[in-house]
Parts: structure tokens; sequence; C-alpha cells
């Protein structure tokens, strides 16, 4: 079981190196240099460009680079090449940012489409399934930011409450409990849209993971038990139908990086997937650089974590 | 080779009267009901206390669909079921709970019926928390009992299914049938997935059980030699009815109906004494879906007559009770 552990996880490491040697390749490949975001710039000179070219190694092989964004990140000195503040240090204050909006529509996701795609599976062929489904698909194919505006018309139009942002500015002032009711306020829309696609998927999958076990002969067995419906269908079916979603459970974790880029920017809000994507956009290759190498690294954990809560959710998996 | 038991006359314990039951197929964009497949088609018999009753008849001439029924774990189109002098087919849901307790059942697959997520003392013990029939100690060593019963160490309890071979699971099965004490149990194919030798051990399992606890089964099954061994009565289905009924001696000696004969001359026993004239059946099984008017057998009944395609053959019988020789045929 340790030496399991133990290999699984240089395993990983191994992994992340060379997840970590692509995406540097990548970023490196993708036309277009710090010093070239704003060619236009007066103050930029070819003899600027060539100092700013040294200063963030930009002149040096690949490789080189390479080993320098490693050292500056190990040793925590790794500096934006746009504001030359700390990375490291900048990514946290944004991944709080971003992590209540991430555990809230995670929470909504999870609560809401368990119950959904469970009653749409005992009910099959129902009015109820059918609307579910129905609703699903369209949840599905509407693009998410599509709805976020009409939210946000709606919700600023009808009912006065404020969307933009993670509070309202010049509140500063008010009482801490109106500042709280303000960034809660802040903090529902954005997170339901963000959430919404998340529960059309996950009950449909729940939907069919639940039939394809309610139709095993255990299932049948449990009834002829004697067993009270609840019992069949939450303890032995809803069990086994688990399973997978353990899996699922381990992909959260990079979400936690990326999984907004869309909403954070529909709503201003200032989280890491906006980082990112401002980073990309002036590109600030230690910042992008970094956010991809956590996101793999959480993807890896996750993974990880799922792996053996497998071995826990499932005693036919055994770790040896 | 079969026990000939002492055959008591009495008041049956399950009575099951003109059972039927049509799956309906759909097709179509909307799914309407277009048309019925006859799984079981107005089956009567009766089971007595303590006794075996096998079912026989080729794969899907509808033994398990009606075995369910009777259990109500498919619920029939129509049709009578007396348990213990209680009509099950109009029991509510509580009620039914209740009932389950004295009616179990064995299924084929020991692989699947078993839930994989739960160990095997969870599996035997739950039925008896459910129906809170055993408390605190007394539980854990119900379950120890019952797996020495069944032949298995009481240690297995915290193992998972899977680490079971497909006649030790059977035994997990049989012992979790018996877990409520019933009066009555179901053995749907209960050996026809394990190997010959494991199959002998299971059947002898089983007879053991019933001369200790006197249940009654109804014994699924295609292979004649088992229903041989094991049952007391035989009742054989064709496409959704019974053809024939009668003890197990009897029918295996003197079978009147043209397919009982064709089941039994098709058997190989391996018993030079026991002669038969081999009567050869051409053709398949007619879909249910549409089965032959008159007599369901008439398509490939070598001694068909012209009234057996338009009329429905009626019970002869001879006997009464337990000794009685129903066969539903217009020869006899």
């Amino acid at each position: 079981m340790w030496s399991y552990i133990l290999r699984n996880l240089l395993q990983r490491l191994v992994l992340l190196f060379i997840v970590s040697v692509i995406a540097h390749g990548v970023v490196h490949l993708a036309p277009g240099e710090p010093t070239q975001v704003d060619p236009s710039n007066p103050r930029m000179k070819p003899e600027d460009i060539v100092k700013i070219r040294k200063a963030f190694h930009l002149d040096e092989p690949l490789h080189l680079q390479y080993a320098y964004w490693m050292r500056d990140l190990l040793s925590g000195e790794l500096k934006s090449f746009k504001d030359s503040q700390p990375v490291l240090p900048k990514i946290w204050d944004r991944f709080l940012n971003s992590l209540p909006l991430f555990i809230l529509a995670t929470i909504i996701v999870w609560t809401l489409s368990f119950p959904t795609g469970i009653k749409a599976a005992i009910r099959r062929g129902s009015i109820y399934d059918r609307s579910t489904a129905f609703i699903a698909y369209t949840l599905i194919s509407v693009p998410g930011f599509f709805l976020s505006y009409l939210a946000i018309l709606w919700v600023v139009a009808v009912l006065g409450v404020p969307v933009i942002g993670m509070r309202t500015f010049g509140m500063e002032d008010a009482m801490p409990w109106f500042q709280g009711m303000d960034r809660i306020w802040h903090l529902v829309i954005p997170s339901l849209m963000s959430a919404l696609g998340g529960i059309a998927v996950l009950s449909r999958y729940v939907r069919s993971q639940m039939l394809e076990v309610i139709g095993q002969d255990y299932v049948r067995t449990a009834r002829a038990k004697g067993l009270p419906e609840d019992q069949v269908i939450y303890h032995h079916a809803l069990r086994n139908a688990l399973l997978p979603f353990v899996t699922m459970f381990g992909f959260l974790l990079p979400g936690l990086i990326g999984g907004s880029v869309i909403f954070e920017q529909i709503f201003a809000w200032p989280g890491l997937g906006r980082l990112g994507y401002d980073a990309i956009l002036s590109r600030d290759f230690p910042v992008i650089l970094t956010i991809n190498f956590i996101a793999a690294a959480l993807t890896l954990a996750g993974t990880f974590v799922s792996d053996l809560l497998y071995a826990v959710a499932d005693p036919r998996i055994r770790l040896h | 080779m079969s026990q000939k038991r002492i055959l008591k006359d009495g008041t049956p314990l399950l009575k099951v009267e003109g059972l039927t039951k049509y799956f309906p197929v759909h097709s179509g964009v909307f799914s309407r009901v277009t048309d019925q497949v006859q799984a079981v088609d107005g089956v009567s018999f009766e089971v007595y206390p303590g006794e075996t009753l096998g079912l026989v008849g080729e794969s899907g001439c509808g033994k398990t669909t009606a075995a369910r029924c009777v259990l109500r774990l498919i619920e029939p189109t129509s049709g009578q079921v007396q348990f213990d002098g209680e009509d099950i087919i109009g029991l509510g849901r509580t009620a039914l709970r209740t009932m389950r307790q004295h009616m179990q059942i064995i299924f084929q697959d020991p692989y699947s019926s078993l839930n994989p997520r739960m160990s095997v003392g969870n599996i035997i013990g739950e039925p008896l928390r459910v129906h809170g029939l055993v408390k605190g100690k007394e539980y854990e060593q119900r379950i120890d009992e019952l797996l020495e019963r069944v032949g298995l160490a009481p240690d297995t309890r915290q193992r998972y299914p899977h680490e079971f071979s497909g006649g030790q699971r059977q035994r997990i099965g049989i012992a979790r049938a018996l877990a409520l004490n019933p009066k009555f149990i179901v053995c749907d194919e209960a050996v026809s997935a394990l190997d010959v030798s494991i199959q002998a051990q299971i059947i002898n399992l089983l007879k053991a059980l019933q001369e200790e606890f006197g249940m009654a089964y109804l014994f699924i099954a295609h292979d004649l030699n088992v229903v041989h061994h094991i049952a007391d009565r035989v009742a054989v289905m064709y496409l959704g009815k019974v053809v024939e009924m009668a003890p197990v001696d009897e029918l295996f000696m003197s079978p009147k109906h043209p397919y009982t004969q064709a089941l039994i001359a098709a058997n190989p026993i391996p018993d030079p004494d026991i002669g038969h004239d081999v009567v050869p059946l051409s053709g398949d099984v007619p879909s249910p879906l549409h089965p032959p008017t008159g007599c369901r057998f008439h398509t490939r009944c070598p001694q068909v007559m012209d009234q057996c395609r338009s009329l429905e053959p009626e019970l002869n019988q001879s006997g009464e009770g337990r000794e009685a020789h129903g066969v539903w045929c217009h020869l006899h």
C-alpha cells in the first residue's frame, strides 16, 4: 500500500516536470513577447527592447529560460514581467478571491444534480424525467455568457441588486453587516451562472449511472429481501452508482484555477481566471507558466486523491 | 435417483391461478404500446408445505417470469396468487414487504445478484435488521450460524462477494434467503451457472436445508436431471403455459404430453433400464409475441391433429392434490 502510494507520487512528479516543460515550450512558441505587446508605444526604442529582453532572459536559449523560471519559482523570487510584483503572493491573493465563487458553485452543482438525476432515473419516462431532460439540454446548449448577460440585465433592472465585481465601491465605511450582505449579493449570481452548466451535465450523468445500476441483479436482490424502497435506492443502488463520481471529484481541484475564466471576465471578478487571462494578453510568461504549473499540480493531486478514494469506496479495488 | 417422499394431502402453501404476464412492446416515435409479449399466459399451480415443485421448460418459456410474478418482483398482468391463505396480488407496499419474510428467492447468477459494495455479513444480516427479527449480540450470532449452516467459515463475514468462487457465492445467496426463516423459497435456476460438481453440492445443501427447516421450494431449472433429483412434483412449461404437471416419478416414467415426451427423450439419462421412444422435435420455439392459436405446441408436435390448430386444450387430470397428474393436450 505505502509503496504503491510512493511509486504513484514519484510518477506524478515526473509527469509534472514533463507537463511544465511542454507548457514552457508552448508558451514560448506562441507568437508575441512582452516587448511586442504594444509596438506603437513611442517609448519602446530598439535599445530598450534589447534591455528588456536581457533583463527577462528572453535573449537566451529556451532551456536556460526554463531553468531560470524554475529557479525563481522554487526560491519564491519569481516576478511578473508586467509589474515586477512577486508572482506567488499575487496568485495567492487572486486564489482567495476565486475560492468563494468556486466553493459556492460546486456546492450548488453537487447538491442540485444528485436529487434531480436520481429522481429522473427512478421515474424514467415520466413528465418529470422529460422536462428535466429538456431543461438540461437547453442549459447545455445555451452559452453560459449569454445567460449571464441576461441574468445581469434582469437582476440589475428588476431587483436592483449590484452584481459586478466582488463588492460595491464606497461601502468601506458601512456597517460590517451591510458589507457582508453586499459581498453575498455579489457572489450569488456569478456562482449560480457558473453552476448552471455543471448542474445540467452532472444531473444527466447521475441519471444514466442510476439507470444502469437500478437494472442490476443485486438491486432486485435487495427488493426481494423486503427492504423499503428508499433503502433499495439510496443504500444499494446509489452507493454503487457513486463510483464514477469519485473520479469526477478528483478533477474538481484543478477547477479551482481555471474553472471560471469566462464568468470572472463577465462579472469583473478579480479572481485567478482573470489573472491568467490578463497575463496571456500581456505575454506575462512567469504568471502564465506558474498558473499552468499549479493547475497541473492540482490535477495530478486530484487524480491521486481519487485513486485513493476509489480504493476506499470500492472493496473490489485493492491497492497492493 | 429421486427420493420418493410420503406425499401427504393438505392445503397448499402457495396457490397460483391463471397467472398472466404480458410485457408491452413500445415502438414508433411516441413509443406507444404496439404489441404484447405473452410471457406467461394463464399459469396455475400449487406448492404444498415442505415440498419441491420443479418448473422446467426451454429458455424463454416464462419460468422465471412466472416465479417473479409470484413474489411480485414483477407485477403480473392478471391472475391470483395466494400464499398461506393471503392474497399476494392485493397487498400494499408495506404489507408486501412484511410478506417477503416468508417468501424468498435464490437467483441464478451468483456473481451479479450480490451487492459488490457490501460485506457478506451485511448482505446476510440486512434483512434481519430491516425486519427487526434479532437484536444486539443475537444478530452476530445468527449470521455466524447461517454461514456455518451453508458451509462457510464464520470469518468470511467481513469479506466481500468478489473474494468468493461461484459456488461459495451461491452459498451466500442461500444463507441470505434463509436468514428470515422463510416458508417458501424460489430457486430461480439456482444451480445453472455452476459447475456440475458444485451443482451437486448446492443441490444436496438445498435438500438438507429443506429437511431441516421444512420450507417449500419452487425449483426452476432447464436441466431435467437436476429436477428429477430434487423435485417432488414437476410442472412443464411451454411458451408461457403449463402443459403437464405430475409427481416427479410419474412424469419421468409415463409422460403424457408430446412435449414432455420429447424433452425426456432428449435428456441423456445414464441408466440403460429406462427406455424411451425418441420423439424428434423439429423447428424452433415460436415467438411469444404472436403465439400459435389453439395448442401452442401444435407447430412442432409430432402427433398434431386438426383440432390442435384452433382449439385450446383443456386440463385432463387424474388423481387429486399432490398426486394429481394433469395434462393440457387434445390427445388425452
